[in-house]
């Protein structure tokens, strides 16, 4: 232990910890912004500045370790005129938007603006000027509110793995983009939108699409339907302001209803079809001798990883469509046609967790309805700003069930929102398809949590199935290399882009860290465990959609409307 | 090269081979023409004299019996091309390609020397022919740049011939590691590279560190504008800092150095690569050095030329092939550093002090400078001085000894009105000051630093507020645009003094400059940012007057600024 005074408080912690984490230990608050815990440890800043005793100049806090006997201040007068400065600095190069940024009050800069009560800024010079980057469906780069903080390129670099971001120029024309400054569109770019989920301000956000969804609800031919994917139950209350961790079904779907969605349906309805659909295509795989390990092909921004990283293992990936993409197929065919809808009079939009899904939902692949399947992707973040438009005390609203049929789920869909869901799921019900019994413990404890990559083996009948998990695409990464290495002898990986999975998407309220992450989770299972279906292949209405309208798992309709190709596409060179 | 005897033979057959430098006239060779090929030297075409004398030798038959080498930089550039011919040591100035003839013809054959071409002390009427004689070298004394008269720098014999590589041998043969760090400690030698850190210490410090490989880093990057003393030494001595690197290699336990050398000098690279070259193939650098065992070999890393790549942790992350980018210290590279092992890292003119502190030992080093700057400094002299170009002085030798004795005073009979110092992390030291003794303390005490060597001498003509501008503006575009108060900070201050030099300074301007430059220098991450507002503090501090009567009366006394209406 390392014993040393912060601001005259004696501490002692363990050697290594920052000075900012010894602070917090005992509740002394420096203020941060280029930091982030675990992810960007920097020091570029230069807002956490504290004074130690003895030093030539002062300390960035969060990248500095405590030594024994260290004398810490952290709120002299110098010290806060510094900080103050520093922060004066920041602003003085930042376009302030504040009434019409999409992070209005929800703005690590603006909250140091306030906290260190900044009431005018003396420099008038120059400020950086670069070109808005719309090219994205998923997300929009406006360099002019970056604050060089480079938490996006630390999490695209260390956490994804997929480096579409670095540092650029130099000094004050010093930019964070894609390399040369190229477009988004035209990099690796995976439209994960983690980036967006940590950058502290405004400087890169989710595409906004509300308006989108505005006209076509005010448009009276329109006949517009909305899925909602599994995790956004668990992140819209957080999304209207309440606490992290809060269940928001009801109020959600009772919302969307006042919003005058004209249906409300669930994906969690065909995240149970993919269950049946993949599952199928798995012991397909096993017992004629396909490609092995099969992965899991939900996630879109893992699959354009794959299609860049991997191209040579595209043939390990299920040809299933995500939940979305298959609900908005079957929106425009077995729903049109059940309800006497002309399919090109719906309009189909999705509430996801993720900015990926609005680059999913544009591929081409993705017309087999003979339209555009999903119109319009929105996340989280915007649904809850659709909600606070409208006046809608969500919070308080009662509760509201789903529409049948395509709302109509079970807990198995419901977590696919976790990482670790789509494979409990298919596990639950391929054990019982294969075995003819009944399992006596659904709840597969070893695929939860947040580590970076599970591994199973569950017996089902005579067969032994390997198992892997990983979320995160830096974690795919270390898995796929193995299957490249031809060491990896698991039957099936689940792979999600993003950390934590679905329920940490780059679309999810902002802040998204580890703690809100593992309440999300908990939240996923105690919602799971409400239902009282909780396995795919009881779900009644994919009972009811075979039987009216696809036959069989893998059959005819199935290739045409749930299953899809991929592109190699490599890298820019 | 399997052993110190034969490193011993190499000494003395190629000692003989080169007595007719030390002034000893030899029975087979007319004479040993030195020729300056240093970058002064080169861009004043010093190689067409080389190629005239090559032919004026032939003409007259007696190419055989003069060689012609060409040396690294001798210092007096604005003199140059400049030469000795040995065995007098006479030392010729301004040389062009006709006169090639007249030192061939009368000289080398007949013995009389090229009056014309002598150098001439200012105001005195008789030349002084002699090298040794001139007061401009007189007062130097040289450690540094020792072989830079003698020997051709792309010899290993000529080096070996002047005590090359027995410093190595020392330390290989007769000195434990803890020794050798303990005599490099005792010397006093601080780091040449700016910030003046105990060398020993240093060493010592990565010896301690845990983890392994350790490796043996030299800086080249040499960014200061106007700045060529460790190109000096590259060019004209490489084997100096090779010998120097490898006797740390013993001392920390390091067998891997890197030498990393900015892009923009390629004579430098070429040279060096060429030594290690030689050095490898003697058996001096690679496996089993001199048949003890050591291996130590060094690989050459060239720098993209951001003057920021020469601060020591964007120097380390650019080795290994990234973004050259400072990053916050501790760890500090003793413990952390190439590739996230122990790493020595010193600055080019540091490693070639080193063979000179274990073979002479650290005492007779310590013996020059002063209490707590040993040794000598190199220093490019530059500005509004009559002698521009490299010297070599003790530590402690006064800027008015400097400026006016060796620097030959200000020319046109101007006033002189101050020195700048470090470059663009240093400072301005006005007149009243010329008897300051040159040590890291004193000019440190004064708001200016030692740094790499850059001085700068400025006349009546020079205004202040320009100068701060100057350096203010070289920071701005090289801020490599990490942290906040650098990148933006030193922008305002720019923005700021450029409205000052534009008569368009407001009252509370010179106040807001000090508010900004202090808190830059308290919260920038790396030396370019903390020391970045020196010139402007300095020159607010020495002399405000100059900014006020900017901002006041809207007036440059210097008629520099171009002032609007
Ligand atoms: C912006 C900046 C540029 C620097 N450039 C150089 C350089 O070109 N050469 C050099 O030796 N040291 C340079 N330094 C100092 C190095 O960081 C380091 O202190 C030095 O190389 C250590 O060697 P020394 O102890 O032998 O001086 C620079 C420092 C800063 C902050
Ligand atoms: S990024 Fe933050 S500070 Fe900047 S305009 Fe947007 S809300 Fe305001
Ligand atoms: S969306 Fe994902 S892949 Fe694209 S830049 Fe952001 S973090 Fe990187
Ligand atoms: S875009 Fe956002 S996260 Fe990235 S460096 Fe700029 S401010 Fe930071
Ligand atoms: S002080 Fe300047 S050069 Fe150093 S890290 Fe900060 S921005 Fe880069
Ligand atoms: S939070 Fe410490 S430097 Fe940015």
């Amino acid at each position: 232990m390392i014993n040393l005074t912060i601001d005259n408080q004696k501490v002692a912690v363990e050697a290594g910890t920052t000075i900012l984490e010894a602070a917090r230990k005992v509740g002394v608050k420096i203020p941060t912004l280029c930091y982030l815990k675990d992810l960007n440890v920097i020091g570029a800043c230069r807002i956490c500045m504290v004074e130690v005793q003895g030093a030539r100049t002062f300390i960035p806090s969060c990248v500095a370790p405590v030594a024994e006997g260290m004398v810490v201040r952290t709120n002299t007068p110098a010290v806060i005129a510094a900080r103050k400065l520093v922060l004066e600095l920041i602003l003085s190069d930042h376009p302030m938007e504040c009434l019409t940024c999409l992070r209005n009050q929800n703005c690590e800069l603006q909250d140091l603006a306030k906290e260190f009560g900044i009431t005018e800024v003396r420099f008038d010079g120059a400020k950086t000027e670069y070109p808005i980057d719309d090219s994205s469906p998923s997300i929009i780069r406006d360099p002019r509110k970056c604050v060089l903080c480079r938490r996006c390129m630390s999490v695209c670099t260390n956490v994804q793995t997929v480096q579409a971001l670095c540092a650029e120029n130099r000094g004050f024309d010093t930019l964070i983009a894609p390399a040369f400054n190229e477009k988004l569109a035209n990099m690796e770019c995976v439209n994960c939108g983690q980036c967006s989920l940590v950058c502290p301000t405004g400087a890169i956000v989710e595409r906004d699409d509300t308006a989108k969804v505005w006209a076509a609800l005010a448009d009276p031919k329109k006949h517009v339907v909305v899925q909602t994917a599994p995790a956004t139950r668990v992140q819209l209350g957080e999304a209207v302001g309440a606490e992290p961790g809060s269940i928001f079904t009801g109020q959600m779907v009772a919302g969307l209803r006042r919003l005058g969605f004209d249906k409300v349906f669930d994906t969690d309805f065909t995240a149970d079809l993919t269950i049946l659909e993949e599952g199928n295509e798995l012991l397909q795989r096993v017992t004629t001798g396909g490609t092995l390990p099969m992965i899991t092909s939900c996630s879109p921004g893992w699959i354009k990883f794959c299609e860049h990283f991997y191209p040579d293992l595209l043939a390990h990936l299920s040809t299933c469509k995500s939940p979305q993409q298959m609900f908005g197929a079957l929106a425009k065919t077995y729903y049109a046609k059940k309800a006497g809808i002309d399919p090109a009079d719906i309009y189909c939009v999705s509430i996801m967790p993720c900015t990926a899904k609005k680059y999913e939902c544009r591929r081409p692949e993705m017309n087999s309805s003979g339209y555009q399947d999903v119109d319009v992707v929105l996340t989280s973040r915007e649904l809850g700003r659709m909600f606070i438009q409208a006046g809608l005390d969500t919070t308080n609203l009662p509760e509201e069930e789903y529409d049948e049929p395509l709302g109509i789920s079970t807990g198995a869909g419901e977590i696919f929102g976790a990482s670790g869901g789509v494979m409990e799921a298919a596990l639950r019900t391929v054990y019982e398809v294969v075995t003819g019994q009944t399992l006596e413990n659904i709840d597969f404890e070893v695929c939860r949590g947040l580590t970076g990559v599970k591994e199973a083996t569950v017996q089902v009948g005579d067969l032994s199935v390997k198992v892997a998990i990983t979320n995160g695409l830096g974690n795919a990464r270390k898995v796929l290399d193995k299957i490249r290495a031809g060491e990896a002898d698991y039957h099936f990986i689940e792979v999600m882009c993003c950390p934590g999975g679905c329920i940490g998407g780059g679309g999810s309220p902002i802040p998204t860290n580890t703690e809100i992450r593992l309440k999300r989770i908990d939240a996923t299972y105690t919602e799971d465990e409400r239902m009282v279906l909780r396995k795919s292949h009881e779900n009644p209405a994919v009972t009811a959609l075979y039987e009216e309208f696809l036959e069989k798992p893998l059959g005819h309709k199935s290739h045409e409307l749930l299953h899809t190709h991929y592109t190699p596409r490599g890298v820019n060179k | 090269m399997k052993s110190l005897d034969e490193l011993a033979k190499i000494k003395e057959s190629r000692r003989a081979a080169l007595k007719i430098r030390e002034g000893v006239p030899s029975a087979t060779e007319k004479a040993h023409v030195m020729m300056c090929g240093g970058a002064g030297c080169i861009s004043s075409k010093c190689l067409e004299v080389v190629d005239a004398m090559k032919e004026a030798l032939s003409k007259n038959g007696i190419a055989e019996q003069v060689q012609i080498i060409l040396t690294g930089c001798m210092g007096p550039c604005d003199m140059g091309p400049v030469a000795i011919v040995y065995p007098d040591a006479t030392f010729y100035r301004r040389l062009k390609p006709k006169d090639a003839e007249a030192i061939v013809e009368e000289h080398i054959m007949k013995g009389n020397l090229v009056q014309r071409l002598l150098y001439r002390a200012p105001g005195a009427k008789e030349p002084t022919p002699k090298v040794t004689d001139i007061d401009l070298f007189a007062k130097q004394k040289k450690i540094v740049l020792r072989n830079n008269f003698y020997i051709d720098p792309t010899s290993i014999e000529d080096y070996i011939a002047n005590d090359g590589y027995a410093a190595l041998g020392k330390a290989l043969t007769q000195m434990q590691p803890a020794e050798i760090i303990e005599e490099v400690k005792k010397s006093g030698l601080r780091g040449r590279g700016g910030a003046g850190f105990s060398t020993g210490m240093k060493w010592g410090f990565t010896a301690a560190a845990s983890g392994s490989p350790k490796y043996v880093v030299c800086n080249g990057d040499e960014g200061d504008p106007g700045a060529f003393m460790d190109r000096s030494v590259l060019e004209g001595d490489p084997h100096s800092v090779i010998e120097g690197m490898a006797i740390c290699g013993r001392a920390i336990g390091a067998e891997q150095g890197y030498v990393y050398v900015r892009a923009e000098y390629p004579l430098a690279i070429e040279r060096l690569d060429y030594a290690i070259q030689k050095a490898r193939e003697n058996g001096l650098l690679g496996k089993d050095i001199l048949g003890t065992g050591f291996n130590f070999d060094i690989e050459i890393r060239i720098g993209a030329g951001a003057f920021v790549c020469g601060e020591e942790t964007a120097l380390l992350t650019s080795i290994e092939g990234k973004r050259g980018e400072p990053r916050p210290r501790p760890p500090f590279p003793a413990n952390a550093g190439v590739w996230g092992k122990p790493t020595v890292l010193n600055n080019v003119e540091t490693w070639a002090n080193i063979p000179e502190i274990i073979l002479k030992g650290a005492a007779a080093y310590a013996a020059i400078g002063t209490e707590k700057s040993k040794g000598t400094k190199v220093f490019a002299l530059a500005g509004r001085i009559n002698n521009t170009g490299i010297i070599e002085v003790p530590m402690g030798t006064t800027l008015r000894e400097i400026v006016f004795e060796i620097g030959g005073g200000i020319p046109r009979k101007k006033a002189f009105k101050a020195v700048q110092t470090g470059g663009p992390s240093g400072g301005c030291i006005p007149a009243d000051y010329l008897d300051t003794p040159v040590d890291y303390d004193s000019l440190g005490a004064l708001g200016a630093i030692m740094g790499s060597g850059g001085m700068i001498v400025l006349d009546e003509d020079s205004c202040m507020v320009d100068i701060a501008k100057f350096f203010l503006d070289f920071v701005v575009d090289e801020s490599c645009g990490k942290c906040s108060p650098c990148r933006i900070g030193t922008k305002r201050m720019y923005e700021i003094l450029d409205n000052i030099s534009k008569g368009k300074g407001k009252e509370g301007d010179i106040e807001l400059l000090v508010e900004l430059a202090t808190t830059i220098k308290a919260t920038a991450l790396c030396g370019l940012g903390q020391t970045a507002p020196n010139p402007v503090l300095s020159t607010i501090r020495y002399f405000r007057k100059e900014y006020e009567e900017h901002i006041r009366d809207k007036k440059c006394a210097c008629n520099v600024c171009e002032l609007e209406e």
